[in-house]
């Protein structure tokens, strides 16, 4: 009796992560999916068995070849990493400030790393300098660390959640504001960059770009998964994951350092990208039908990877030749998400 | 019932020793000079005001906080040269803050209890789960296990916590208020339990306690926190007199009764203007229901041991008691028909008269002779009146 009891209970947990397995492998053939249809789909329709050709061949000169190798590849590439690096960044503030709708969008940290990024973009190239991806990476981390720990002193202050929320808002309408100023007053040279990135958007992506993101991205995704441990128990209430033994500040100090940083890579190359960060931890986690981060780290990277990889396909093909932002399909798609969790829990406090 | 001269193992060090600790936040102390040792097997509480600092004294001793002075020993260990994990395995500690869940499971929640001894991505060994499913049962979670945390009672959630605490496997647990939230029922049975882990596995138990009575029945020890201090620890019969626990919380306008570990609101002093006859426990509802009226009363004659007697002495303007174990005398009865004589009703709770208290129906036939109104009980009277 208590064999067969040992085995009902280790087949649970079995189960669920039997789950979490199919919900990876589902949301990889999605993103295989998605992945097919951004290179047929576009302005130069290409089909099927084209690019398998063109791919097999390997980069070559002619027009077809540029446009899978040069312009869609490095940009799936990069929506999907991306797309990843905004839903953990979610994910981990989530858990940092116990609140379901925090990411790095509501915040305002995406939009403080914003504006340092453009004021560094008019910067060097007013002085004919030229804009190299760790340079962009590098500021955008600034501001977003910057922003972050300016909502961090805010945090201390006040206690409720929605007032949290309510506070990153603001510090995003004014990052914002300051980066509108900032356009406004830029020459013709810089605005014409500056306006297309400011809005987030994943055209233009370079290999050199995608490797670097790539560098990041996997690292941090590597961290997450070993820190899934202490996650767990921080999840339970900051005073009992101490009592287990968890270094408390090192760990919030490791997350506030990961998230800024996945941020600071998502506007550094993509500009701001709204709502990721929350709609798909959410949508993962209700997938896996758990909350805990050793199972829901992969789902939640891999569900903000189809959701962005999805969206830009759309932002790219729905009005072409015109080519939306992507944080416009985002927040369609995003924004009724966070209108409901917030309904979901209406006694928030 | 464990009395005061219980002896404990001397030979092993205490699980838990505190030495001219001053506990608080920040650089001022809230408590001072706080010394005990607590046993293995020892259930210990802290009892005292909202704001004494029995939270405070907890969370430094869980290493939440930093003491302010003296040494905290855990097992013969400084806790200050014990690494979190190693101490983790030793204590567990239980606070007031509920953690706010989003799809856990009930087991996932006690699942974590076993952090301090599971590997790197905190997976579960089949140690681990049977060591979980012991704590769930003791606690009666088990049957909870696949339910949404987020999703339970308030006293479930207590429940699988504490389970979460004993999945710990500690030498120490700490409770904050562990009670709270808790039915009586379910009170009564949690302290049963850590009763019982105590004694059966030698766990050292310290928790701060708000409910007097629970901690006369479930502690051995018990220590009182108040005005910056913490008394030495004592048996709980020793340290809760009367006296004692009304300095202790500063009761005005009420008393404390130890006999029946109860707190009474204050009497309504004056003129009595109702009489009552009570003995034994007649008269408990009817007092009770007086003073909840504002009308003072008089009582007699009682005796003075029983449970009437003694609720009578807190809340009756006026009592009147016979000597210990003897009939009811001439002139107590004098006494009080004196009294009766200006009260404008008698209420008279008791149905039989015997040896003992016949003289009380005398004061019966005393109020109907001269017209003074008898009712049955205070609700019969507040009716009439």
């Amino acid at each position: 009796m208590g064999r067969t009891e040992a085995h009902r209970t280790a087949r649970t947990v079995d189960a669920r992560a039997a789950r979490a397995m199919v919900v990876c492998a589902a949301l990889v053939a999605a993103l295989a999916l998605l992945a097919l249809m951004s290179l047929c789909i576009g302005s130069a329709s290409i089909e099927l068995p084209d690019i398998w050709r063109l791919i097999a061949a390997g980069p070559a000169s002619s027009t077809e070849s540029c446009i899978i190798w040069d312009i869609r590849l490095p940009r799936i590439v990069t929506s999907i990493l991306l797309g990843g690096a905004l839903s953990l960044s979610g994910m981990l503030l989530q858990t940092f400030f116990n609140n379901p709708i925090a990411d790095p969008f509501v915040l305002g940290i995406s939009s403080g790393a914003r504006f340092t990024v453009a004021l560094t973009m008019i910067v060097v190239l007013g002085a004919n300098g030229i804009m190299g991806p760790w340079m962009s990476v590098a500021a955008a981390l600034t501001g977003s660390l910057a922003t972050m720990a300016l909502v961090l002193l805010i945090a201390r202050r006040v206690r409720t959640q929605s007032m949290l929320i309510v506070a990153g808002v603001m510090v995003g309408y004014i990052c914002s504001a300051a980066t509108n100023f900032l356009i406004a007053f830029a020459d013709d040279q810089s605005i014409v960059n500056l306006q297309n990135w400011s809005q987030g958007s994943f055209s233009g992506s370079r290999w050199s770009d995608a490797v670097l993101i790539a560098v990041f991205v996997v690292a941090a995704l590597g961290v997450v998964l070993a820190l899934s441990k202490p996650l767990g128990a921080y999840q339970l209430e900051e005073t009992y994951a101490r009592s287990v033994g968890v270094n408390v500040l090192a760990l919030r100090l490791a997350i506030v350092l990961i998230s800024s940083l996945l941020s600071a890579c998502v506007v550094a190359f993509a500009g701001p990208v709204s709502f990721v960060g929350i709609a798909a931890p959410h949508i993962a986690k209700l997938l896996c039908g758990t909350s805990r981060p050793l199972l829901v780290t992969p789902a939640c990277f891999l569900t903000g990877a189809v959701f962005c990889c999805g969206c830009d396909l759309i932002a790219r093909t729905l009005f072409s030749p015109v080519e939306l932002s992507v944080s416009a399909v985002t927040a369609v798609f995003g924004a009724p998400i966070v209108i409901a969790l917030m309904l979901k829990r209406k006694g928030m406090r | 019932m464990m009395g005061p001269d219980r002896t404990y193992d001397t030979s092993r060090p205490a699980a838990l020793e505190l030495d001219g600790v001053s506990v608080g936040h920040g650089r001022h102390a809230l408590v001072r000079h706080i010394s005990f040792a607590l046993a293995s097997g020892e259930v210990m509480a802290l009892i005292g005001p909202n704001g004494s600092g029995k939270t405070t004294i907890l969370k430094t001793i869980a290493g939440q906080l930093a003491p302010l002075a003296g040494t905290i020993a855990l097992g013969g260990r400084d806790l200050r040269t014990l690494p979190a994990a190693t101490r983790a395995r030793r204590l567990a500690a239980l606070f007031t803050a509920r953690p706010r869940t989003e799809l856990l499971s009930c087991k996932d929640v006690v699942d974590a209890g076993r952090y301090p001894y599971t590997g790197r991505l905190g997976i579960l060994s089949e140690a681990d789960e049977a060591c979980v499913r012991a704590a769930m049962e003791a606690t009666g979670t088990w049957e909870l296990r696949n339910r949404d945390f987020a999703h339970m009672s308030d006293g479930q959630r207590q429940r699988a916590l504490i389970a979460r605490s004993l999945s710990q496997d500690p030498d120490v647990l700490i409770l904050d208020e562990p009670t709270s939230y808790l039915d009586i029922q379910a009170q009564l049975d949690m302290l049963r339990l850590l009763r019982e882990r105590a004694r059966a596995r030698g766990m050292a138990v310290l928790c701060s306690l708000h409910e007097i009575d629970l901690a006369s029945k479930a502690a051995d020890r018990v220590i009182c926190v108040h005005d910056g201090t913490a008394s030495a620890a004592a048996a709980p019969d020793e340290a809760f007199t009367a006296a004692r626990i009304e300095a202790l919380y500063g009761l005005r306008e009420a008393a404390y009764l130890p006999a029946f570990g109860s707190f009474e609101m204050d009497r309504r002093e004056g003129a009595p203007r109702v009489f009552v006859i009570a003995g034994g426990t007649a008269g408990v509802d009817t007092f009770r229901a007086l003073q909840r009226a504002d009308i003072p009363f008089a009582t007699g004659v009682l005796s003075p041991d029983d449970a009437d007697g003694m609720l009578a002495r807190s809340l009756a303007a006026r009592a009147i008691f016979s000597e210990p174990f003897e009939p009811v005398g001439r002139e107590q009865v004098e006494r009080a028909r004196e009294v009766l004589g200006r009260c404008e009703a008698l209420i008279c709770c008791v149905e039989r008269f015997g040896t003992v208290n016949a003289a009380n129906e005398g004061l019966l036939e005393f109020a109907k002779a001269h017209g003074i109104p008898c009712y049955r009980s205070a609700a019969h009277y507040l009716a009439h009146r």
